[in-house]
């Protein structure tokens, strides 16, 4: 279980306050206003950002000072989640091993995960040969083989299309049936917290609100959300 | 994430920290030591004096002048062989000053195509040593650096305004006084300092073409006070002194606000109305003209008169070029290593520490190789014999002359990849030496290349702290040109010299090419 308490994050101009726990196997949106904070909720859960006051646990365990890739999760952000000069089963294999010592059983792993992906043959092509659908692919088979208990998304598909978003919205809840992970995926887009089904975490105000039921909340949206939303 | 940094990075950040310390500052300590008992200035110190402030003072004022002209043309002219023209102009950076300096005396000197040419027709032959001859070489190199800071402000100017201006009728005098002439006031300066700064720790032209006593500069000084009289108290005041006057000028550099030399971008050239006439165009096409059979001819005349004896060079010749690259890719691996170092130190503190940090990397600007050669005499003698360790200290030394461009080409692109690639290496867990071999070094395989080209030439190329040092049997390259040139083998030195131009482009070339081999893919 995922727990944020007391957590306030200072960035000078905007100040942004959580409290809440998100239960194991839960696949959460983040949804809220552009600027109201729901990257930053999720660099602080990485451990990119240090938060002011206020702990995040993780099944009780106090996160506080790990390093973003000693902690039990693995990020997917907007782009950049490639390095261009590596091959893609490379990409894939850092997540095995951050020094890319892989034996031939790990590159084995590798091949299958991006087979699982969608991605047969691939292991030779470098990221700058590659679609944006299948970058999405190459950094979510990574996700795959980390198979770390909570997996973050940071608006990772933003520059693909409604069809393509979908697709790969599948290979999300795919992946993290696999893996058995917790995921908080921020989005701009209501159709994907829908589609991602389970549960919305509204960010707004500066405020970070738990979790609840994604229809049942935009069956009945506060105001905040009536006015992100606009009328229909 | 910028600000956390692991600690081998750290060790190894502070490590390059303090050596580079060491070497400038501590050097420098050391020097003011020992000139507490030194003996008084003589005249022949004053005399050094003068003599450097005003070479360098006449080189910077030729240099700029001249360079006018030339980048004017190359401003407003679109013709064939003009990108490799500019390429060209960059290459006296690291083009050895002794093989230049056989060049010009090819040219200029007693038997130099001039003065054959004069005698034939009746006249005296030209001198070439002494004051003329030291400004000249110094235009020679600082000409090229001197018209690609004047053709990047040129090319500064937004092609806008030169189209309002063709709009509204402006003759090419006009344009000169409302476009041109502000934007030279501006750059002028700045250049002029910058290679009076280049000119004031001359001392291998000095060497070779300043003739006796009233052609000697501050850096020639010490050498002679060290080498020939041994005279260690002299050769410190000296020292103080030439610190004392590079710091200035590189104080005054820092201050008018330097334009970067380094820049790309000037391939383009600028549309222009008005300047078809005739006239103009014939006065372009000489500046042109001269500029390259200035800058070429020497070089042509080391390619003719090296090749024939090529193939017979004296085993002495082999010998220390095999020295000489030992010591280029040793100073060429050192200035990699503690570019980077420093780079990923200044990426990882905050505040005054990072400015520290800049400033000591770009310190060695202000210093020069002979203060620091004496420096470490003084505080290596006591313990061991400094002639021993000549070939390991000018490998040191060049690696620190190197320094400041290294890092200059690396620091950015390390906090691009950091900028662009670190939370994604953070999140993956890639620290250290994986971060290392798989983030960093990949991305910044371009800039390394050129570095590593860079400081590899340049330190195959020196005559500087290695004369200081060595005895004959661990002769450089360049100091055994010299050798064969004062002993007036003139067509062995030729010889020498072409097989030097090779070996310091050559290796320039093949750092910077093998660089964007691999960027490229």
């Amino acid at each position: 279980m995922l727990q944020l308490e007391g957590l306030k994050v200072d960035l000078g101009a905007f100040v942004l306050r959580a409290d809440l726990s998100v239960a194991p196997g839960t696949r959460a949106a983040v949804v809220g206003p552009s600027g109201a904070g729901k990257s930053t909720l999720l660099s602080v859960v990485a451990g990119f950002l240090a938060p002011a006051e206020g702990r995040v646990l993780w099944d009780g365990r106090d996160l506080s000072g790990q390093e973003p890739g000693k902690r039990p999760l693995s990020i997917v952000f907007q782009d950049n989640n490639l390095f261009p000069h590596l091959s893609v089963a490379d990409n894939v294999g850092l997540g095995l091993s951050p020094s890319l010592r892989l034996s031939k059983d790990d590159r084995a792993r590798v091949a299958q995960s991006l087979e699982r992906v969608g991605l047969h043959g691939m292991e030779r092509r470098r990221p700058a040969e590659l679609s944006g659908g299948q970058l999405s692919r190459v950094a979510l088979a990574r996700v795959l083989l980390r198979s770390r208990p909570l997996m973050l998304l940071d608006e990772p598909f933003a520059a693909l299309g409604p069809a393509m978003r979908g697709e790969m919205l599948e290979l999300v809840q795919d992946v993290a049936a696999e893996t058995g992970a917790t995921v908080l995926m921020v989005t701009h887009d209501p159709r994907d917290a829908r589609r991602l089904g389970g549960q919305t975490i509204l960010v707004a105000e500066g405020v970070a609100r738990p979790p609840v039921a994604t229809e049942a909340l935009f069956a009945d949206p506060p105001a905040v959300l009536r006015d992100y939303l606009g009328p229909d | 994430m910028a600000g956390r940094i692991g600690p081998v990075a750290r060790v190894a950040g502070g490590a390059a920290a303090v050596l580079v310390a060491a070497l400038t500052l501590g050097t420098l300590v050391a020097v003011a030591m020992r000139a507490e008992d030194a003996p008084q200035l003589g005249p022949a110190d004053f005399a050094a004096i003068r003599f450097t402030m005003l070479q360098a003072t006449l080189s910077a004022l030729f240099s700029v002048a001249l360079a006018i002209p030339v980048a004017r043309a190359l401003a407003r002219r679109s013709f064939p062989g003009r990108g490799l023209l500019v390429t060209l102009l960059g290459a006296p950076f690291i083009l050895p000053v002794i093989v230049a300096v056989l060049g010009l005396l090819a040219v200029f000197g007693r038997n130099g195509l001039i003065s054959q040419g004069l005698m034939l027709l009746g006249f005296e032959p030209v001198h070439i040593y002494g004051l003329h001859g030291v400004v000249l070489a110094h235009v020679f190199f600082n000409l090229p650096l001197a018209t690609r800071l004047i053709l990047q402000g040129w090319l500064a100017i937004p092609a806008e305004r030169f189209r309002l201006a063709a709009s509204l009728g402006l003759s090419p005098r006009d344009v000169a006084r409302t476009l041109e002439w502000p934007m030279l006031r501006a750059v002028l300066p700045g250049a002029a300092l910058v290679i009076f700064l280049i000119c004031t720790t001359s001392f291998a032209v000095a060497l070779a073409l300043g003739g006796g006593p009233r052609g000697t500069t501050v850096e020639l000084a010490i050498y002679q006070a060290f080498r020939f009289e041994f005279d260690l108290g002299s050769a410190a005041l000296l020292s103080l002194i030439q610190f004392a006057i590079c710091a200035t000028a590189a104080l005054a550099v820092w201050w008018v606000d330097l334009p970067a030399g380094f820049g790309g971008g000037l391939g383009r050239v600028t549309e222009r109305w008005a300047i078809s006439g005739p006239g103009l165009r014939a006065l372009d096409a000489l500046a042109i003209g001269l500029a390259a059979l200035f800058l070429l001819t020497p070089l042509a005349m080391i390619v003719a008169e090296g090749i024939p004896r090529l193939a017979d060079l004296p085993a002495s010749v082999i010998s220390a070029t095999g020295r000489s690259f030992a010591v280029a890719l040793s100073a060429a691996v050192l200035t990699i290593v503690l570019a980077l170092s420093l780079a990923t130190l200044a990426l990882g503190t905050r505040g005054w520490k990072t400015g520290a940090v800049e400033a000591l990397a770009v310190l060695s600007i202000a210093v020069s190789p002979l203060v620091i050669g004496t420096g470490l005499f003084l505080v290596i003698y006591p313990f061991a014999d400094p002639i021993s360790l000549a070939l390991p200290i000018t490998a040191l030394v060049n690696a620190l002359m190197s320094l400041p461009f290294a890092y200059r080409a690396l620091a950015p692109a390390l906090a691009e990849a950091e900028t662009v690639h670190g939370r994604l290496a953070d999140s993956l867990g890639m620290r250290g030496w994986a971060r290392l071999k798989h983030l960093i070094l990949p991305r910044l395989m371009r800039p390394l290349g050129f570095a590593a080209g860079l400081a590899a030439a340049l330190s195959m190329g020196d005559l500087g702290v290695i004369a200081l040092f060595a005895n004959p049997e661990q002769a450089t390259l360049p100091m055994e040109m010299y050798g064969l040139m004062a002993s007036f083998r003139m067509e062995q030195a030729s010889s020498a010299a072409l097989l030097l131009l090779v070996c310091s482009m050559g290796l320039f070339w093949v750092f910077d090419r093998g660089g964007r081999v691999r960027a490229a893919t």
